[in-house]
């Protein structure tokens, strides 16, 4: 059992059913982050962690206590919603005050609690003012700084930075993370944003289609895709997913694939032996930072192996160059040092980092190896 | 700064000629253009002049002619007559008693056809049951069914509820027509208001009513006053109901405003009449005068969208 236990919960609306059954176990203090696209389900999960809509069969548990039929207000929860969700009528001072007032809390206790929580978010001088008159940033201030007055046991953010510009973006993913240190209240966040995930997360789980697809450590996510969906899903530039086939190379699986130039490179994969399976197609899966130019490998990786092929575009991001070629009939991207000397129309060497290389049946889309 | 001063000095010696001429030359199509909205201007607004000038002259200078005239001898006389004198159906009461009856049927009306219909907007738009569609189809339905439709039902209903004869029965009924409308009003104004703030106040621990009377209301202001403008006047002009359902002593303005006109043995008191009218008209006007400004601004936010 753990601080919020979502147990055997599903919804449907009507006979569509939009969250299937669906077990997270969140510890205290943890920051969990639902993912996925539109529609997956994930906000809907989070409505009914909220008590804003029903479970269909299952349970939600918080600290212990079923929140079945428990409304929103008696959960001791906070949320924070997409658009911000200010009273437009009240001030800023109004709109983190109502919840309180709400609450039967004392007007003294109130104003001391109010200037704390501004204290901490740095509006202090805003406290006047009505929303309108408010930035982008300081909306999601006050937004939860609305929430930080409950002391919950569990803050709910319901992609909050999604109607924020770039730059301000970054800096408040950096301000919710610094927010959730300092306080070690549980977190469950919402967002679309893969980004997002993996950088404020201490656990992630990855939804599409009304399931669960994985749930796991930002790392765990990231090196170990349990399927197709999660590696594609995950990571940007997005994982390269290429057709190739498995042969045996020296009594080891290797893959096969073809390149540009009708030639074809077999590699093995990494710390595996025996086969049986040779013949199989296979979706190869290669993030661009594990195909590099050869004196850019990962050095402590015993499975490098390099294959010539043409370079057809160089998008220059930087620090980095990414690189396209062509491996297995598809654009495959390569992460090349700043500095490489690589041109359009040019071979060139690129040397891939079996380690890091996953493998997926094309049909079922399951993770093989 | 010296170097942009000179632009400035040179990019201005070179303008003179340019707007000189637009400035002298007669622009012919916009002098087209004031001239005819004068005219409409001038053509809306001479029934209003002719019953002003003619409500403030004695009754001898109109019979002799003169409608267009200014008074030769200004008097507030006829005012006062139709005010408190005048015979308006078989008393000489004035309208005085009759203005009465129409504010205390206008204002509780307004009122509350605005507040439920405000509160069947919310509901409508943010805590949808199931139905909730046909629910407001029907309310509309209601905008539009034809008002002599409803008269002799509407007359067994008051007669049965006790309330025939009475300013209370017109407030009803005025209600009742009242409320799709105010309906439709709300419920499209708040359709565009984000249903994340009702989620953000359940949070927060409000309840139905909370949400309704901290949040939604309050925010409300210019969709109430189209409801508001929309519905005092068409209740304060309406002639029909008020002449079926109401007993001489429960009469609307218009209603005895006609009696006035039409009940004049012997001279037609034209001068009376006329500031009889005014006076009828004059509320409506006040309203709008008053909360025009936010009318369009109204229209424009909530309604119009869907």
């Amino acid at each position: 059992m753990g601080f919020l236990d979502i147990d055997r919960v599903t919804k449907s609306f009507g006979g569509l059913k939009v969250l299937h059954e669906t077990d997270i176990s969140v510890e205290e203090g943890e920051f969990l982050v639902l993912v996925g696209p539109s529609g997956c389900g994930k906000s809907t999960l989070l409505n009914m962690i909220a008590g804003l809509e029903e479970v269909s069969s299952g349970q939600i548990v918080i600290n212990g206590r079923s929140m079945n039929g428990v409304k929103p207000a008696d959960r001791n929860i906070a949320m924070v919603f997409q658009s911000y969700a200010l009273y437009p009528n009240m001030t800023v001072r109004g709109n983190i005050s109502f919840g309180m007032e709400m609450h039967g809390i004392p007007k003294k206790e109130r104003e001391k609690k109010i200037a704390e929580v501004a204290e901490l978010l740095q509006i202090s001088q805003l406290l006047d003012r009505k929303p309108g008159q408010l930035s982008g940033g300081q909306r999601q201030r006050v937004a939860m700084g609305r929430a930080l007055t409950r002391d919950p046991d569990v803050f709910l953010f319901d992609e909050p930075l999604s109607n924020l510009d770039a730059k301000l973006r970054v800096d408040m993913r950096t301000e919710i993370k610094k927010l959730h240190q300092k306080l070690g209240t549980t977190i469950v966040y919402v967002t679309h944003d893969q980004i997002e995930a993996l950088t404020l997360s201490t656990r992630i789980a990855v939804m599409y289609g009304g399931y669960v697809q994985q749930i796991g450590t930002p790392q765990e996510i990231y090196d170990n895709p349990a399927n197709l969906f999660v590696a594609g899903f995950m990571g940007s530039p997005s994982m390269n997913l290429f057709p190739a086939r498995i042969v045996s190379a020296n009594g080891a699986p290797a893959a096969e694939i073809s390149l540009s130039d009708g030639r074809s490179a077999v590699l093995p994969f990494a710390g595996r032996d025996g086969t049986g399976e040779e013949g199989r197609e296979i979706t190869l899966g290669i993030r661009p930072e594990a195909i590099t130019e050869p004196d850019g490998a990962d050095r402590k990786s015993r499975a490098v192996h390099v294959v010539d092929s043409r370079v057809e575009i160089t998008e220059p991001a930087g620090s980095d160059i990414f690189v396209v070629t062509q491996m297995g009939g598809k654009d495959v991207t390569a992460r090349f040092s700043a500095d490489v000397p690589v041109k359009p129309g040019e071979d060139f060497q690129f040397a891939i980092n079996m380690e890091k290389a996953v493998a997926f049946d094309p049909k079922t889309e399951a993770r093989i190896i | 700064m010296p170097a942009p001063t000179a632009n400035a000095v040179t990019a201005r010696t070179g303008e003179p000629s340019a707007t000189g001429a637009t400035r002298a030359g007669i622009h012919w199509p916009r002098v087209a253009l004031y001239v005819i909205l004068g005219l409409f201007c001038i053509y809306y607004l001479l029934p209003l002049y002719v019953m002003l000038v003619n409500s403030l002259k004695p009754l001898s200078e109109i019979t002799a002619g003169g409608m267009m005239a200014l008074p030769g001898e200004w008097t507030i006389a006829p005012w006062q007559s139709a005010w408190s004198t005048a015979q308006v159906g078989v008393e000489a009461t004035g309208l005085r008693p009759y203005f009465i009856n129409s504010l205390l049927m206008v204002v509780p009306a307004v009122a509350i056809t605005t507040v439920i219909g405000a509160l069947n907007g919310y509901v409508l738009t943010k805590w949808r049951f199931r139905g909730a569609t046909l629910v407001f189809g029907l309310l509309l339905f209601g905008c539009f069914i034809p008002f002599q439709m409803v008269l002799i039902p509407m007359a067994r209903m008051l007669g049965l509820m006790g309330i025939a004869g009475t300013v209370t029965g017109l407030v009803f009924v005025h209600m009742v027509y009242g409320i799709g409308f105010s309906t439709l009003y709300f419920r499209n104004y708040y359709a565009a208001f984000p249903d994340e703030l009702v989620r953000a106040a359940q949070i927060d621990g409000a309840g139905f009513f909370t949400i309704f009377w901290r949040i939604l209301l309050p925010s409300s202001g210019p969709i109430a006053v189209v409801c508001i403008i929309w519905l005092f006047t068409n209740i304060w002009n309406d002639f029909l109901f008020g002449a079926s359902f109401s007993d001489f002593d429960s009469q609307p303005m218009t209603v005895a405003l006609n009696n006035l006109v039409q009940s004049s043995t012997g001279v037609k008191e034209y001068n009376v009449h006329f500031a009889g009218a005014i006076m009828a008209a004059l509320p409506t006007l006040f309203v709008y005068i008053v909360a025009g400004r936010y009318f369009v601004r109204g229209l424009m936010s909530g309604s119009v969208k869907g």
